[in-house]
Parts: structure tokens; sequence; C-alpha cells
């Protein structure tokens, strides 16, 4: 079977008789078992899957078949899907079944989508390289002495080795693409509010929205296209009305871009993705844009703002794992106060604990105006001083990440250098706003190099038009 | 703002979270160096900015309050670590 990129050729291969959708099913499940070693499933829906596509098979026949009727689609294990397993990649949740889907998975379904499995990830979704899993690191596919990324990096390895289709991740800070960017796949960030969390397993809510994974800018838009849109159950999902992603058009059209000056001449910037940028800068101007240096003087702020406002708000949500109405519960406690403790003390991995104590510091009586509140303050500065480049600008580009995917077990011991590899993916999380990583050629050693473009809030009809053209001109 | 042991037990207790020895020590570690990176916002002059604390502009959407039963009781007590077929179980609260 040909590895296919785009949701669209699937569906005609199957309408002229060339595969059928059960045969596309097991091709997938056939790579899965092929590519284990790869740690990138935490589980494979194989049965569902199979009947799931029998019956979309005959509805594509009857000519009643939704929108996504021949994607395969894998989940991050922070996605509730009704009737499944859903652990975060947490020990703490190991047992746990969702008894409801997220509201992205069920208009999913809606549209007649398959999803095979659920894919791998960092600890409550809190981690760059997917090193901080319960269930082990997921290894690139190019090569496998390197991380996948993370946290989504089940996500990006599954897309990249043709597991499946696409994938739904989530992006807190940098979540989905910059592991798409180290597997060399498309990873989309949207806007905040633009697609319900109801049904994400929280970590910054203030910060977290889902985001797919694809091997190519149209699956990207007919997915957003799908699982945006407000929704009762989430007062923070927009009631903007939802864009025809896939008919939208830059062509024609000469834009702004602008890049961070900061970002290119920044120290630790490997030398073929500071190469790799200017060369997308120059193929824009042969294009006919206009790219512009523009200065940004907050960007050794972005990642202070990140983690002081995210592991408070992580300190928060996670308290609700306590050992009583779901997840792991402590067989060496005996009395209602240890079982907490030590539900949460086994349950918790170390880099969870590490973010749920830093929470606990800048919420904690004395700090919480030094350190919270600051934040916030320095988080709407950002948010200003990026709306104001937006005024003059149409999008912003830089490197996905200051490298490329970098060794296994290289950054573990040291959480802060660890941090660091989010540097310019947290922009678009602190401002709120939209961002791409798009596959951008390889390094020396083979490996993907991403790029990435944020937009304004809102705006990614243009932003994956734009991308879009941006590959094929 | 120096993280001692102190800091980490209290902080600990409030978190709801128990480390040995080693862990403590490597978490003190930790936590000096990532709070010192975080002090680097104090280089930012925040006088009359506000907080930033709703990242969606649209304001207060109501709905009506209409009672709904979305979750059965066999699904709320479908991942209780211990549970009778009416209540969630949990060791005893107060000792007599």
């Amino acid at each position: 079977m040909e590895r296919y990129t785009h949701l669209q050729s699937i569906q005609s291969d199957i309408k002229s008789d060339k595969i059928s959708l059960p045969q596309l099913v097991e091709y997938y499940l056939k790579n899965i078992e092929d590519k284990k070693h790869l740690n990138a499933f935490l589980e494979v829906f194989t049965e569902d899957a199979k009947s799931a596509a029998v019956n979309i098979q005959q509805k594509i026949k009857q000519g009643k078949a939704g929108k996504l009727a021949g994607m395969v689609i894998g989940l991050k294990d922070n996605l509730c899907y009704k009737g499944h397993k859903v652990s975060a990649s947490s020990k703490i949740l190991e047992s746990f079944t969702s008894i409801y889907s997220a509201t992205a998975v069920e208009r999913l379904l809606a549209e007649d989508a398959i999803i095979i499995g659920r894919l791998n990830c960092d600890e409550f979704a809190m981690g760059a390289s997917n090193e901080n899993s319960a269930f082990g690191t997921v290894l690139n596919d190019a090569d496998n002495t390197k991380v996948s990324g993370g946290s989504s990096g089940g996500c990006a390895v599954a897309v990249q080795a043709d597991l499946c289709l696409a994938a739904l991740g989530s992006d807190t800070g940098g979540s989905v693409r910059q592991p798409a960017g180290f597997c060399g796949v498309y990873g989309l960030k949207p806007t905040y509010g633009r697609i319900s969390r109801w049904g994400l397993i929280a970590y910054a809510s203030s910060f977290d929205i889902i985001g797919p994974l694809t091997k190519s800018v149209d699956d990207a838009q007919i997915l957003l296209e799908v699982i945006s849109g407000a929704d009762e159950y989430d007062a923070t999902s927009s009631e903007k009305p939802v864009d025809v992603y896939s008919q939208a058009s830059v062509s024609g059209q000469k834009l702004k871009i602008a890049y961070i000056k900061e970002t290119i001449e920044m120290d630790g910037l490997q030398p073929e993705v500071k190469v790799n940028i200017e060369k997308s800068i120059e193929r824009l101007r042969a294009q006919g844009h206009t790219v512009e240096p523009v200065s940004f003087d907050m960007l050794d702020k972005l990642i202070p703002i990140y983690y002081t406002l995210t592991t408070a708000e992580a300190s928060s949500n996670l308290a609700r794992f306590a050992g009583m109405h779901y997840g792991f519960r402590s067989s060496n406690a005996h009395d209602f106060e240890s079982t907490i403790r030590k539900s949460r003390s086994e349950g918790f991995g170390a880099e969870v604990k590490r973010r749920i104590m830093l929470g606990t510091f800048v919420l904690s009586e004395g700090y919480y105006d030094a350190y919270y509140t600051k934040a916030q303050k320095v988080r709407n500065l950002v948010k200003q001083k990026t709306d104001e480049i937006f005024s003059q600008y149409d999008f912003i580009m830089s490197p996905t990440s200051p490298t490329s995917a970098f060794k296994i077990g290289e950054k573990s011991d040291d959480p802060l250098a660890m941090y660091l590899a989010d540097i310019f993916t947290v922009h678009a999380n602190i401002a709120g706003c939209a961002a791409i990583s798009i596959p951008n050629g390889v390094d020396n050693n083979n490996m993907p190099i991403g790029l990435q473009f944020m937009a304004k809030s809102f705006d990614e009809a243009r932003l994956l038009a734009f991308v879009k053209n941006f590959r094929s001109e | 703002m120096d993280i001692n042991n102190e800091t980490i037990d209290r902080l600990a207790e409030l978190a709801k979270l128990e480390f040995n020895t080693t862990e403590k020590e490597s978490l003190k570690k930790d936590l000096n160096s990532i709070i010192s990176y975080f002090e680097k916002l104090n280089e930012v002059n925040t006088d009359n900015v506000e907080p930033l604390i709703f990242m969606t502009d649209e304001f207060n959407r109501l709905r009506e309050d209409v009672v709904l039963q979305n979750t059965s009781k066999q699904e709320a007590l479908l991942n209780a670590p211990a549970k009778d077929s009416d209540y969630f179980r949990v060791p005893k609260v107060l000792d007599k």
C-alpha cells in the first residue's frame, strides 16, 4: 500500500475501489506491529478500529459517510474517549477508563474518523522529550538514539513512521509543534479557545489547546474545521464562527513577515538551523513577500513566564489526584491524610512532582505577588508587544526549536536545559495566538528541522493557506 | 530566594507530597536554580501593568440552568479505587 499523506487521496482511492478502508486499517495495524520498538502507542484499539472500518466502508458505498471517512487517527494519551483507557502517561491514572469523550473526539467520530489507539506522551504533558512518560521513552524514527520531542512525542512519531495518517495532541508550550519539528511532520497549535478543552486532561488551563499532527497542511485544515467551535462544556471555547479552512486562499497576496532578530542571533542555535531559517527568509522574498527583522527584547523572559504560570496552574489542576474518587491509591497508607500523600507521591513521576512543588511555591503566601502576579503582568506585556508586531505584519517566523532532536538522556538530568528546548514555541501559548511548525528539510545528520510561523489569534485560515503555498511554490 | 530544607518541607506539606532525603536534596538544587531563573522577570518594569488573567475577550457565556444527569452512579463509581454499591470508600477520616 502507498504511504498516504493526504486524506483526500485515501478518499478517492476508496471511491475508485483501489483500496478499502479495512485494508487501510490492516496496513496501519501492521506498521504499528512492525514499529513496536518506537514505543509510540500505549494501546492499540485493534478490534474497534477493524469494526469501524467495515461500517464506514459501507457508509462510503451508500454515500452517507462523514467528512473524515478514511481518516485513521491516533489520540494523545490525555484525550478522553468513552469506554477506553486514558492515563496521561502516568502511573496515577494507569487503570483509568474514560466515562465520556472529549468534545474534539466526539466531533472526529461524528465525521467517521477511525481512532486507532492512544499515544505515548510525557506524563501529564510535562516535558520536551517524551522521557517523562511512566511507560517509557518514545524513539525518533529517523534515528532511534534520538528523542521524539515532547510532550506529544508518540503522536509525532506515529505520524512520522506512518502508523496512522494523523494524530491529535495538545500544546501547552510547544507540545505539538516541537515534536512535529523533531519528527518532520506538521504540527498546529490553534488559537487559545478555538477548540474545546472538554475531555482534555488539564495541565495549565490558560495555555492548553488541542492540536493536530499531520503529514499535510490539507489534513490539518480539515481536522481543524471538524474539531473547532463553541462547546457548552467549555466556557473558554470561543463562539467565533469556524472558518472553512480547506477553502481559504492567500494566493497572489504579497504578505509581510517578521522574524525576531534575537531568535536568529541566539547562542546555542544549531548552525544548520540558522542556515535553514536564513534560506527560508530568502525563499519567501523570492516568492514576493516582505520579510523584515523586528526586535523583541523579551525573548529571555518567555521561559520564566511560562514555567511560573504553568507550574502554578498545574499544582492546582493536579490537586484532584488524591487516590479517592479515581486513580491510583497507595496500599502503604493507613489513614485519610497519608492515603492522599502516599498515593500522590507513589503515583506521580519526578518531573510532575517537581512542577507541583514549583507551582506550590509561586502560589504560596508571601511569594504569590512577587512570582505569580509578576509573571501575569509580564505575560500581559508580551501579549501587547506581540499584538504590536501583528498590527504591522501578517506572520512571525522563527525556528521551531534551537536544535534538531537531541540524544536520549542528553538533557534528562538538567530540567532547566530541557525547559529551554521550548524557547521559541512558548511565545504563542503566552500570547494565546496560533502557530504551526512545518517540516523544512534536514540537518547534516538527516534529522528533520522544523520552521515555525505564528499568526494573530483566530487567523488560522490565512496561516494554513500561506504555509501550503510556501511549501508548494 | 534561598530554598532550604524547611521550605521544601513546607511546600511538600501544602502539595501533599512526601520525599526521601535524596529526593529532597535534588529538589532543593533544582528549585533553587529554576526559581532564580524565574527572577529574571524582575528585570521588567511592570508598574501600571495589569496582570493578564483571562485569555479570551469573550465575556460570561450564560446558559439556562437545566438539571441534567450526564453521569450515572455506576459510571461515577467505575474508576474508584474502593467502593461499595452506592458509595466511594475512603480510609477513616476521624480517629474516634
